[in-house]
């Protein structure tokens, strides 16, 4: 199955344009938070940016977290979720080692779900829609774990 | 998110108490430009100067701000220092989304601080704290700092002032977002004489979008428009900075404080120059998928031995002309110095820069001395205006407070008015010929975006003054609809008045998306009628010698067609003014109307 990574943050102008697409068209929403990927700068815009994106793990810690099934493990990686079973109890969010899940003010969690919807409306190609990369160079784990 | 009204935080820095208003208007006045000047005649004192604290600062937006993408800028109103007249001045950055996401269609600021204080707000907070100790610091030990004071990377606008703001220059911008400004008329001193040092505005409110499939279809086909055609190619490849060329062959380019509208070392500061050896990356307004911000790099050995440091500076064609071609430093690092060093103090490079050029000028001529400039200035000398900057934006001694309040001022007081290069306020990057000086002259902003009318002039040789007055009135009109929008003008040609009205009627806008030329006409109206309010008259506008010396490619400048362009569009405005305040008169029956409506829901 595949995964969304983002290899080339490098080439990121932090228009927003990924996370305002998730919102729209995965969740029906107008936000920059309330996405499976959120972009932000790291120490002001003169440093570039970074995406807050979940990662694949497998198995993942937030599926184990989640006391009621809201949350399990995706095939590949990720997380599948089933928010008529989540409590909003946010257990999610803090067992996440990456800060990939995002908690709506009324607890809400927003999580990738690795549809790869984002991907095309990248003007720069930061993204990616692929399969799990294979064992190879250690990569920067913010890019997918790609080299 | 999406409502019949307007939802305000009106913020009394005296007090740091904060009020959420509901302002109706929304199908008259729509957003932006029309939202500002609603709020500006509702709470302005027109009498009053323009550092009361009573005089509101007004930050507003549009209705379609982060439902399509190029909605991206903030419109900024007040009452300006440098002509204590209404004033507008807009911004792109993160500033529009993130007060889209503070729930908010528009911020009013009124009285001032106790203290140096920066504002928070956000969908959840408000808060105003002192930053006494931040007194003095430039923009980016500012950022810096509130930076670690409030939270949210990335989904945050930081608005903040420097030096010049705090000592209340007419040149002073707000700098947003560390690459984006609220440049021109002085907007920057207003936030100071509020003893305001940040604004950080947390965009953190999310919203359900309209239900249906014709707003996720419509967003698709514009996107691809902006994206996936040559439309925006010129933004997104060399950025405005291709103007730089095509003017210096035009001979419309200003060079050397406009002696002249062209020069061979003009190429070495051109667009192509700048990507060629300073380019180092894009950044994008968020929401904005083409990425015109441009960013230099330089670097600075600071101490041997090879001990470098190096900053990145936001570069496009005004800044450019303003401190390359007019102050002749045709080096594409030195210019990016001055730049940088025009943003740190928090001035607006264009003025700054056209400010210098005359001074420069006033020095050769033997009009001014070290003694008034401290630091003696010579075209070329890029060390020279950096170090002058500083003095600007401090006022440093009578010289510098007077040109800081505006180059004919100045002029006035020193000699040398015949080349102040002032159209209204310091002149924009294009020696285009007659219709152009006049339109920024007289124009609401005296911005060359008030009206294409450097585009006029390349396209038509006659001396045609109603068609040309004509032109202006109706492109301003236009642009009147596009600035109530926030729409980026770079977009302009994507955000047609029919895609307009699809675009609002898809997300639920129908009674505007019927009715934009009347609302288009009501917000220019409207603002013409608060200028006239605050103290403009077009016939006191001065043309100084210098524009009417001028050589294009067409030709000598043609003075009789300049003053007969000056008289008419001066009459046009005037009517503009005088239609509104009929409407003035009937205005408090459609408040009645609108009041009565509301109950009955």
């Amino acid at each position: 199955m595949k995964i969304l990574t983002a290899p080339r943050m490098e080439r990121c102008i932090g228009c927003h344009s990924c996370s305002l697409a998730c919102a729209r068209l995965v969740h029906h929403h107008l936000s920059w938070n309330t996405a499976g990927i959120r972009i932000a700068s790291s120490g002001g815009l003169s440093t570039g940016f970074e995406a807050r994106t979940c990662l694949a793990c497998d198995p993942a810690p937030c599926a184990a977290a989640c006391p009621t099934g809201a949350y399990s493990q995706r095939r590949g990686g990720g997380v599948v979720v089933r928010k008529n079973l989540c409590i909003r109890c946010g257990e999610c969010a803090a067992a996440c080692p990456v800060d990939a899940v995002y908690l709506a003010a009324d607890g809400d969690p927003f999580v990738c779900i690795h549809c790869g919807r984002c991907v095309p409306f990248c003007p720069h190609d930061c993204l990616e829609h692929t399969n799990l990369p294979g064992p190879g160079p250690a990569g920067d784990p913010a890019t997918g774990g790609q080299p | 998110m999406i409502r019949d009204h307007f939802r305000v935080m009106r913020v009394d820095l005296a007090t740091g108490r904060g009020e959420i208003q509901t302002v109706d208007g929304r199908d008259l006045y729509a957003g932006g430009s029309g939202l500002a000047a609603l709020l500006f005649s509702r709470s302005a004192q027109p009498g009053k100067a323009w550092d009361d604290p009573d005089q509101p600062l007004i930050f507003a937006i549009g209705p379609l701000t982060g439902l399509f993408p190029l909605m991206s800028k903030t419109v900024c109103a007040f009452k300006s220092p440098y002509h204590d007249q209404y004033a507008e001045s807009h911004a792109g950055g993160r500033s529009a989304l993130a007060l889209r996401f503070a729930d908010l269609d528009a911020l009013v600021l009124t009285g001032k601080a106790p203290t140096l204080s920066c504002l928070s707000i956000g969908s959840r907070h408000m808060e105003l704290r002192d930053v006494h100790f931040m007194r003095g610091f430039d923009i980016h030990a500012t950022g810096k700092l509130l930076r670690r004071m409030f939270s949210g990377a990335g989904h945050r606008s930081i608005l903040r002032i420097g030096p010049a703001g705090e000592a209340l220059s007419a040149m002073a911008c707000v700098i947003v977002d560390t690459y984006r400004h609220f440049g021109r008329l002085g907007a920057g001193a207003v936030m100071g004489a509020k003893n305001l040092k940040g604004i950080a505005i947390q965009g953190d409110g999310s919203f359900l979008l309209p239900e249906g499939k014709d707003y996720p279809k419509l967003f698709q086909d514009v996107y691809g428009l902006l994206t996936g055609t040559e439309m925006m190619h010129k933004y997104h490849n060399l950025g405005t900075a291709e103007n730089v060329v095509v003017l210096n062959e035009l001979k419309a380019l200003p060079f050397r404080n406009l002696q002249k509208t062209s020069d061979p070392a003009a190429v070495e500061i051109s667009g192509e120059k700048f990507a060629e050896k300073t380019l180092l990356r894009n950044a994008a307004c968020a929401g904005c998928p083409v990425g015109c911000i441009h960013l230099g790099f330089v670097r600075e050995k600071f101490m041997e031995p090879n001990q470098y440091l190096y900053r990145q500076v936001s570069y496009d064609h005004e800044p450019i002309f303003a401190v390359g071609c007019m102050l002749a430093v045709t080096d594409p690092f030195a210019a990016l110095d001055i730049m940088e060093e025009a943003d740190k103090v928090g001035l607006d490079v264009m003025s700054a820069g056209v400010a210098l050029a005359w001074a420069t000028e006033a020095s050769e001529k033997g009009i001014v001395s070290a003694a008034e400039t401290i630091v003696p200035l010579r075209f070329g000398d890029a060390a020279a205006f950096q170090k002058a900057l500083w003095h600007l934006a401090r006022g440093d001694n009578e010289f510098y407070r007077l040109l800081a309040s505006g180059t004919l001022p100045a002029a006035r007081r020193f000699g040398g008015e015949d080349f102040a290069c002032v159209l209204g306020q310091e002149m924009a990057g294009y020696a285009t010929g007659e219709v152009f000086f006049i339109s920024q002259a007289l124009g609401l902003r005296h911005s060359h975006l008030d009206a294409g009318g450097y585009s006029f002039d390349q396209k038509h040789t006659d001396p045609d003054v109603a068609k040309a007055v004509e032109f202006l009135v109706a492109d301003e009109s236009s642009r009147c609809f596009l600035t109530a929008m926030v729409s980026c003008l770079f977009a302009r040609g994507v955000y047609t008045e029919a895609r307009l009205a699809e675009c609002l009627k898809a997300v639920g806008y129908s009674k505007l998306a019927e009715n934009i030329q009347a609302v288009s006409r009501r917000i220019q109206t409207e603002r013409w009628r608060l200028r006239f309010a605050t103290g403009y008259d077009p016939d006191r506008v001065e043309v100084p010698r210098r524009f009417s010396e001028v050589v294009t490619w067409k030709g000598p400048i043609d003075l009789a067609y300049l003053q007969s362009l000056k008289s008419e569009y001066g009459r046009r405005i005037r009517a503009l003014a005088a239609e509104a305040e009929q409407e003035q008169e009937t205005k408090p029956q459609i408040q009645k109307k609108e009041e009565s409506e509301r109950e009955s829901r």
